[in-house]
Parts: C-alpha cells; sequence; structure tokens
C-alpha cells in the first residue's frame, strides 16, 4: 500500500510518500489511520485530528469510512488552497 | 491543451487568440470570458515575499479534467481552458487562468466562475507563503470558497 502525504502533513511526517505492508485487519480508511498513528509522533501529530484532513484512495476523494485494499494509493492532505 | 499544470508562466495574448478561434467544426465564439488570479502582496495584514505551491501530480490533473466537463456539459460552451502553475511564485505572478468561450456572455461568465469555485475547493493544490521576515506558513481555506462553490448545487 502507497501512502501519500501533502504540504503540513507531509513537513511532520517528513517524508511525502511511503509504502507499508498491507495488514489485514485494515479494512477501512480509518484502521489505517490507527496503523499510521503509531508509526512515529509526526504521524501522530499529522494524522491526530482527522476533520482537519481530507482523504483520497486512488486519487478520488473518499470519507473515513472508505475500503481500503492492499494495492491502492492512499492519500491524506489539508483541505486545498489552489486558485 | 485545455489543462495545464505547469511552473511556466503563461502568455494570455496567446491564450486568447486560440480561444477566439472557432472550435473544429463549430461556429466563431461571440464571447469569451477569462479569470486570471494573482498572487497578492497581502494576506490576512502581513507582508507576503513569496509564495510555493505544491500539488498532487496524476489527481490535479484529473480534477481540473472533470471540472472543465462538468462545465462543458452545463453550459454550451466552444471552448475551455484551465491553467494552474505550480512552484515558487511572486506578488503579481499570475497563478492561474480560467478562459471560456460561447455564443453570448452568460454562458462564458458563468462557466468561468463555476470552474474557479470547483478549483478553489477540489483541486489538490496547497499554497505557503513567505512573509518579510522570512516565516513560512500555510494558507488556511476561507469558509467563503466553500459557500461559493456551494451555489451551483442550489441553481439550476
Amino acid at each position: 500500500m502507497n501512502i501519500r502525504y501533502f504540504a503540513w502533513l507531509r513537513e511532520h511526517i517528513g517524508a511525502s510518500s511511503e509504502d507499508i505492508t498491507y495488514d489485514q485487519t485494515v479494512k477501512t480508511v480509518s484502521d489505517l489511520v490507527d496503523v499510521l498513528r503509531q508509526q512515529s509522533t509526526g504521524h501522530q501529530k499529522a494524522l491526530a485530528d482527522m476533520t482537519l484532513v481530507r482523504v483520497a484512495v486512488n486519487q478520488v476523494y473518499v470519507d473515513i469510512d472508505h475500503p481500503v485494499t492492499a494495492h491502492d494509493e492512499v492519500a491524506f492532505f489539508p483541505p486545498v488552497t489552489g486558485g | 491543451m485545455t489543462i495545464r499544470v505547469q511552473e511556466d508562466d503563461f502568455d494570455l495574448t496567446r491564450i486568447y487568440s486560440e480561444l477566439r478561434e472557432a472550435p473544429t467544426g463549430q461556429h466563431t465564439p461571440g464571447a469569451i470570458s477569462l479569470f486570471v488570479g494573482l498572487v497578492r502582496d497581502m494576506n490576512n495584514n502581513h507582508t507576503v515575499a513569496a509564495m510555493t505551491l505544491e500539488h498532487y501530480p496524476g489527481m490535479t490533473e484529473t480534477r481540473l479534467t472533470a471540472i472543465r466537463d462538468a462545465a462543458m456539459t452545463r453550459w454550451p460552451l466552444g471552448k475551455a481552458i484551465i491553467i494552474h502553475r505550480v512552484g515558487k511564485l511572486y506578488p503579481n505572478d499570475q497563478i492561474v487562468l480560467v478562459g471560456a468561450t460561447s455564443s453570448h456572455r452568460q454562458a462564458a461568465t458563468e462557466a468561468t466562475a463555476f470552474m474557479m469555485d470547483y478549483l478553489k475547493t477540489e483541486a489538490p493544490f496547497w499554497k505557503s507563503e513567505q512573509t518579510a521576515d522570512g516565516v513560512t506558513e500555510w494558507v488556511s481555506t476561507r469558509e467563503s470558497d466553500m459557500t461559493a462553490r456551494t451555489r451551483w448545487q442550489e441553481t439550476k
């Protein structure tokens, strides 16, 4: 599973991308967030308040209860500020 | 190219000329609407020295294409174009261009506003601002941007 981080989440985590070995117990984005929070204090900080975070699975916006599978690209980022 | 995400600046005169030409097999347009967004030198009462734009390559282009397609479906447009810059930009630099052509002005101006409102709330770009003191801060979202987008869901 490939995880992508952007903007301040990337800064807290210290990486723009990481590969995570798929864990069978991870069924949804929410489960994945629980696993990622254990990785480091940076992860914990970045993913502490999910109301501040948007999620995309395979580059499509999803909710926190969206299912994830082994070959998904899951991205976490703040609300967008382009334009 | 109707969707462009690039570091380079864009040439308004050239884009205008392209939009002015009739789309293949169609009539020449009666109206061109263009919106250009620029880097401000002030934001929330502090001086902006520079700005860096980050994006999500792949998803950005997909979202912008979907926004453009939605505008093309909703209004009788000849052409529609979205250009967004990324990387380091300075006050007064061009950031974004949205353009639409149609037989009549209303479709062109509405489509331009629609594309801009959706771009602001859905396209994965993030701005960080550098102040004159060298402080870098991520720009936060504005409630007004979401309100602006919602109006398109209420009408029509």
